[in-house]
């Protein structure tokens, strides 16, 4: 897919969240924002998989160890074809299937139920592992947000993936800067987070501007060349992104908008969507 | 009289692996550095292809077997009772538990007969805390041939199931060729009518031994082995309360939460009945010989004894 046409899809997927989240009057719009890109890439352009069979046992995979932001994996399933686009409203709803965190028992296409934070990537290094082991040739991806490799099992993950040479694994990190009590330098700073990876002997990629298709592009062609060892890649991304008073704003990492909010933030989009074209 | 053969669970655990890699090549064993006292040691000489040593980090070991099973392969992770289910509870719960994964927890070194290393190690929770993650199946067998079966019927079982294995040789009183093991299913072990001991574990064959000794002082004391915790013979457990109308709960465990307290939630609910929940009182153990701590704490065949036949006559 071209880039103009991930950007198109990328936009549909954050206006997946807004609805989702404004529907559901709670969730997170911030950290779901930042990685909209991610997701459109991933699920668009990267991964070997098929809406039709969901369980193909030699699919790739994906776990979402930032499991609070769900709205947006749901936006890029929904739009993929998975379930219906109408049904991201229904989103932590009583009796919906979009739990407020993925449930891989009753959503089609989420391949681990996750949430609690540094759980998913152990998962996703028993995937990868799986694989390797049962000799398939499908690639592991997770996404963990930057406050959550604070979280010491992150590291245990790491050392184990690194240790089992799972060069089928693509760790990712949406390095937004900020988490709930505040920029996560002033919280507890888990910097230099590429030299930590480093220091796990994964293969590193620093990824400037983790919402342009181009550098992405360049990043997962790079990982998929890496043998003998993980990847993790490191991007930049700007929290919110796509809606004007969400970008870089601490408070809006698990805030729905008003009836107002929610107005301007679907004219960010439009507009968006008129320069597209 | 031939001596009684001794066997800890936790090398039955180890023997059944073995048997059951050599049925099922989809079986893996995982360890956190623990092999040589889990005796997944003895599964690794024989398949070193398939154990997997996961170093120090129980809680990853946790995430990487809910991976592993969804592609296929059936983990059985093994480690102390204290670090799998107290250190990874929430492991357990969020990556295991809760999207029903097809992951076999064997933790081994339960409860005070632990012995020297103490109360750090001593896991006298994990019934309790297993228990309340829903769909869990929570195993505590008696002896040799129970812990063995019990780990052929968890491989079979689809779902996530939690057995606890002892490192003291315990007694082997179930190998008998009509011996039968099924999940949720309790055993009458011995029949009386003056009082039902419901034991679990290493305590099973103690209650059986307690209860030769109150026949010798007129008491007639049923015996029931309560193998699985959960799902829990609440049929059974009812019918020996309007039999004996006495219940005597028997393990080595906290008095919260375990054996006890899911007899007495089943009771309380379905029949109401006389209880004592013999058992570790709401404390932690200390370092000592397994058999003198057993004694002390009141769980040797003679602190069974006392106690149920004070408790029938009171």
């Amino acid at each position: 897919m071209d880039d103009l046409n991930l950007k198109r899809i990328a936009l549909k997927i954050r206006e997946g969240i807004i609805d989702g989240v404004y529907s559901a009057k709670a969730g997170h719009p911030g950290g779901s924002l930042s990685a909209a890109d991610l997701f459109a890439y991933l699920y668009f352009e990267e991964m070997n998989i098929d809406p039709k069979n969901p369980q193909d046992p030699d699919r790739d995979r994906f776990v979402l160890s930032k499991g609070h932001t769900a709205p947006g994996l749901y936006a890029a399933l929904a739009h993929r074809g998975y379930f219906p686009v109408d049904d991201l409203k229904t989103l932590r709803h009583l009796g919906s299937y979009l739990q407020g965190h993925p449930d891989m028992k009753c959503t089609p296409g989420v391949d681990m139920s996750s949430g609690s934070l540094g759980q998913g990537i152990s998962a996703a290094v028993g995937m990868a592992l799986g694989a390797k082991l049962t000799g398939r040739n499908f690639r592991v991806y997770t996404l963990l947000g930057d406050g959550e490799v604070q979280e010491g099992q992150v590291w245990e993950a790491a050392m184990f993936a690194s240790h089992r040479k799972l060069d089928n694994l693509v760790v990712i990190v949406d390095n937004n800067g900020l988490q709930i009590d505040g920029k996560i330098e002033d919280v507890c700073s888990p910097y230099p987070i590429d030299k930590k990876f480093e220091a796990f002997n994964f293969h590193v990629i620093n990824v400037e501007n983790g919402n342009d298709f181009g550098q992405l592009r360049k990043a997962f062609s790079e990982a998929k060349s890496v043998k003998g060892k993980p990847t993790a890649i490191v991007m930049k991304t700007l929290k919110g992104l796509g809606v004007s008073y969400m970008e870089g704003s601490i408070d809006w990492h698990g805030k729905a908008p008003n009836d107002e909010e929610y107005a301007v933030a679907k004219q960010d989009l439009k507009k968006a969507g008129d320069i597209l074209g | 009289m031939a001596e009684i053969k001794k066997i800890a669970t936790r090398e039955s655990y180890g023997n059944a692996l073995v048997e059951l890699g050599k049925k099922y090549d989809n079986l893996y064993v995982l360890d956190a550095d623990l092999a040589a006292a889990t005796k997944t040691n003895i599964f690794r000489k024989v398949f070193p292809e398939r154990h997997i040593d996961c170093g120090i980090a129980e809680s990853n070991m946790m995430g990487v077997a809910a991976g592993l099973s969804t592609t296929g392969i059936v983990p059985f992770v093994s480690t102390f009772a204290m670090f799998a289910s107290g250190r990874a509870y929430e492991q357990v719960r969020n990556s295991i538990g809760y999207p029903h994964l097809n992951v076999k927890i064997g933790a081994t070194h339960a409860g005070i007969s632990v012995g020297e290393d103490g109360a750090t190690h001593q896991c006298n929770e994990d019934i309790a805390l297993m228990r309340t993650i829903p769909g869990m199946v929570v195993i505590n067998p008696s002896d040799d041939a129970e812990a063995r079966a019990a780990v052929e019927a968890a491989y079979k079982y689809d779902g996530p199931v939690y057995m606890r294995f002892g490192r003291l040789a315990v007694p082997v009183f179930n190998d008998n060729p009509d011996y039968k093991f099924e999940i949720g299913k309790g055993v009458v072990l011995r029949e009386g009518k003056d009082v039902s001991i419901i034991a679990t574990g290493l305590c099973v064959s103690a209650s059986l031994e307690a209860a030769d000794k109150l026949a010798e002082f007129g008491i007639s004391a049923e015996v029931v082995n309560i193998h699985t915790i959960k799902p829990l013979d609440e049929a059974l457990i009812v019918e020996e309360a309007k039999k004996t109308r006495k219940i005597v709960t028997v393990e080595e465990h906290s008095v919260i939460g375990g054996l006890g307290g899911a007899v007495a939630e089943t009771l309380s609910e379905k029949c109401p009945t006389e209880m004592l929940r013999i058992g570790i009182k709401d404390l932690y153990g200390e370092s000592g010989k397994a058999v003198d701590l057993l004694k002390k704490y009141g769980l040797d065949f003679e602190g069974i004894f006392s106690s149920v036949k004070e408790f029938v006559k009171r």
